[in-house]
């Protein structure tokens, strides 16, 4: 009975302390110059960066202002985002009202028609062979079933024609030699100091000892994937760029 | 039977069995006499026991142990007694914190101090408080500083004679960095050294303007005394703010540097700053060596210090003469020599700028907080040690009480991946004897021990044992969760020698059968 009401109690005062962030002009104006001192550097102006797209009436990670606030101030664990240095309680609430307010901008629209872009996807792009949408497609690169709700258009173009600039955490493509046997190439998925385990290309993983190798190396600066410039024409990158962007996830 | 074995525990503990202070003994060795683990038996050092927090902040606390008790510090400001031999729970004494306490990175302790009966703790909202050892009941529970003025403080107290020694922390947030001692019986504040000196006094002019208000210079890191001289060697932190100098132009005095301080009186017999006019954060809060050795033909008392700089320096402890300096560390911001006086030559453009600026080490330098060890069988200074390159980046230094003053931020160079290594470094050269290298930075400290073993744990908490003389891989735990702490030895109930360290959320305490 005490803990029904201590969960009760919890509840209650938890929908009272959902944070709302500000949206009068002086703290939108406030939250606009810590937003490039502190998030600029990934997120760009909010739809250009190679972080997240803040330009959505939905962000993935943050359903409320209260999940957002909390994000800007411990990051999110296991991902680039990194908790907030050098902002106080305030400038957080203002920082999430300007991300707010670019969510109420006019939503971005974009030159091609996805249906096509789909065609390029499943077709002559192939990217199905690496990367996995709503459960299906292979494990050698990000799951794009949210991609859409996460990256710009801009992005998106960028990391289609030149993925070694839009390098994405977590996904360094390493090159082990054995002993004996064959070089093993995957992505890396941890590293010590006396083993490394990787996925390959048929999605099998591999627990190496180091003490096993004659040789490691990782691409640290070159992404897995190839360029697709030249390789898509103008029209087919426009519709591939608008499938990726409609891809939302359950959300 | 319990009262048995605690009998029996305080009948062991006479010996050599116990970790009386931070960093095992005053001088700052982190050095344990015990041999019962040994290079022979070490293969079979195993888990005695372990015991787990329920946080989910950073654990970084390094234990006291005592008659067979140990004492932990949890984050944020909580203690548990456990007994050493078995990781069961005493006692435990939960601060309730105020609201939005300030404090820069994570909400961390790393560890308590013990005179008599009493256990201190210096809290995360700046307070000191005294517990009884045998319940956990607060004692006293003294305001060493504001903590709506942004002072906080996570360093494990120093025990200085029948006073407890205090550090500050907050240099994040342009505070004024103090050391201060208390009467253990009373917690009446004995003396308050301030580690940036008011308008007129001396010093204040190595600050353009009146920029010293927000000096930092804290003392987050313990330090180190000599009963002998009945001196007290502290280390200081950054200036404020962090990245950006041009407020505060001049050698801003006393940051970056070591103190010796009286122990009575709490002034200040001398100081040597490492890092004049720091802009990279390289706070010089490493934990000073105390020893006694020869150098030159002369036996000279020394202070050994591995700095976050990337440069060992080796001074005269009862002069603050410089007497050597090298680069242990790739860096790039400075000459490779010191100069005669142990002031380093800046390179040009290692400056922070608005569009960033490449250097190494990379802010969180070549060590730091990482408690060091001294080995008296070796006479090896063992470092844990991070290579990495950083881009340093300007920004806003307006300064607003109470909120962070960084004027800047910093990233790991791009397309580089961080390395780390354990260097056993020999005092009179400089030179490390031998390298173990890490595939990844680790926040762990180092152990030595009178069995001929070095322990730390790597980045994410494989426990390791190397051989003291040669650096060789001798035993390895994987304890599964990221070390931020650093190791202890100790005798506990059963007999037997333990090395405990806290791993993830959890303390683990090793033995052998």
């Amino acid at each position: 009975m005490m803990r029904l009401i201590l969960i009760g109690l919890m509840f209650s005062v938890g929908v009272w302390a959902q944070l709302s962030a500000p949206s009068d002009k002086a703290s939108l104006s406030a939250g606009k110059t810590q937003f490039e001192i502190h998030c600029a550097f990934c997120h760009g102006r909010g739809d250009d960066g190679f972080a997240a797209n803040l330009v959505s009436p939905n962000l993935v990670h943050a359903p409320t202002d209260t999940a957002l606030v909390s994000i800007i101030r411990n990051g999110i664990l296991g991902t680039d985002m990194p908790p907030a240095l050098g902002m106080t309680e305030e400038q957080m609430m203002q920082v999430a009202g300007y991300v707010r307010s670019l969510g109420r901008s006019a939503p971005i629209t974009v030159a091609g028609d996805a249906a096509k872009g789909k065609a390029v996807y499943q077709g002559k792009g192939g990217c199905g062979g690496c990367h996995m949408v709503g459960g299906a497609g292979g494990k050698m690169g990000p799951d794009l079933t949210q991609i859409g709700a996460m990256r710009s258009p801009a992005n998106l173009r960028t990391s289609i024609v030149d993925p070694n600039a839009t390098l994405a955490g977590g996904w360094t493509m390493v090159h082990v030699t054995p002993k004996t046997g064959a070089q093993v190439n995957g992505i890396r998925l941890s590293e010590d100091n006396f083993r490394i385990n990787l996925r390959d290309g048929r999605g099998r993983i591999h627990s190496i000892a180091k003490d096993q190798t004659t040789a490691i190396t990782r691409d640290l600066t070159k992404s897995s994937m190839p360029s697709y410039q030249g390789r898509l024409n103008a029209k087919e990158l426009d519709d591939l760029v608008a499938y990726l962007f409609s891809l939302r996830g359950a959300m | 039977m319990k009262a048995l074995i605690l009998f029996s525990a305080s009948i062991l503990t006479a010996q050599t069995g116990d970790w009386l202070q931070f960093q095992g003994n005053a001088q700052g060795h982190r050095y344990s006499e015990l041999t019962q683990i040994d290079k022979s038996n070490v293969a079979k050092l195993k888990p005695a026991w372990s015991f787990q927090i329920d946080k989910l902040d950073k654990f970084e606390a390094s234990p006291i142990a005592k008659d067979g008790i140990l004492y932990v510090s949890e984050p944020p400001s909580d203690v548990t007694a456990v007994e050493s031999h078995s990781g069961k729970v005493l006692w435990r004494y939960k601060r309730v914190l105020p609201d939005n306490v300030p404090f820069c990175c994570g909400k961390v302790n790393r560890g308590v101090g013990i005179h008599g009966n009493s256990i201190f703790i210096s809290t995360l909202d700046a307070h000191l408080v005294a517990l009884d050892a045998a319940s956990g009941n607060v004692l006293w529970d003294v305001t060493v500083a504001d903590y709506k003025k942004a002072y906080s403080s996570t360093a494990a107290p120093l025990i200085v004679k029948d006073k407890v020694v205090v550090g500050s922390a907050g240099g994040e947030f342009g505070v004024r960095g103090y050391l201060a001692a208390f009467d253990v019986k009373t917690g009446k504040e004995a003396w308050r050294l301030w580690t940036v000196p008011a308008a007129g006094e001396k010093g204040a002019e190595t600050w353009k303007g009146d920029s010293y208000k927000y000096g930092s210079a804290t003392t987050w890191v313990t330090g180190s005394y000599d009963p002998g001289l009945n001196t007290i060697y502290w280390g200081t932190g950054n200036p404020g703010p962090d990245w950006k100098g041009d407020k505060r132009e001049g050698d801003n005095l006393y940051s970056d540097s070591l103190l010796a301080i009286d122990a009575d009186t709490g002034k200040m017999k001398w100081y040597f700053q490492f890092t004049p006019h720091d802009v990279h954060d390289w706070d010089a809060t490493q934990v000073p060596i105390l020893v006694d050795q020869m150098w030159n033909g002369k036996m000279r008392k020394l202070a050994l210090f591995a700095n976050r700089n990337a440069f060992y320096y080796v001074l005269d402890r009862e002069t603050g003469e410089y007497l050597m300096g090298k680069q242990y560390v790739r860096q790039t911001w400075a000459k490779g020599e010191l100069d005669a006086k142990g002031r380093p030559t800046r390179l040009p453009n290692t400056f922070p700028t608005a569009n960033g600026t490449a250097v190494y080490p990379n802010s969180p330098g070549a060590t730091n907080f990482q408690a060091p060890s001294y080995s008296a069988k070796t006479k090896l200074h063992y470092v844990m040690t991070r290579d990495e390159g950083g881009v340093f980046y300007t920004g806003d230094d307006t300064y607003h009480e109470g909120s962070w003053y960084l004027a800047g931020r910093f990233v790991s160079k791009p397309g580089e991946e961080a390395t780390g290594a354990i260097k056993a470094i020999d005092p009179a050269t400089g030179k490390s004897k031998w390298e173990y290298p890490l595939s990844a930075p680790s926040w762990s400290g180092v152990l030595s021990t009178a069995g001929g073993l070095v322990f730390a744990a790597t980045a994410d908490g494989d426990m390791l044992a190397l051989d003291d003389s040669t650096g060789k891989l001798l035993w390895r735990y994987p304890m599964g969760g990221r070390a931020f702490a650093n190791p202890i030895s100790y005798t506990a109930a059963d007999g037997k020698q333990h090395i405990a360290i806290a791993s993830g959320h959890t303390l683990f305490s090793f033995s052998v059968d």
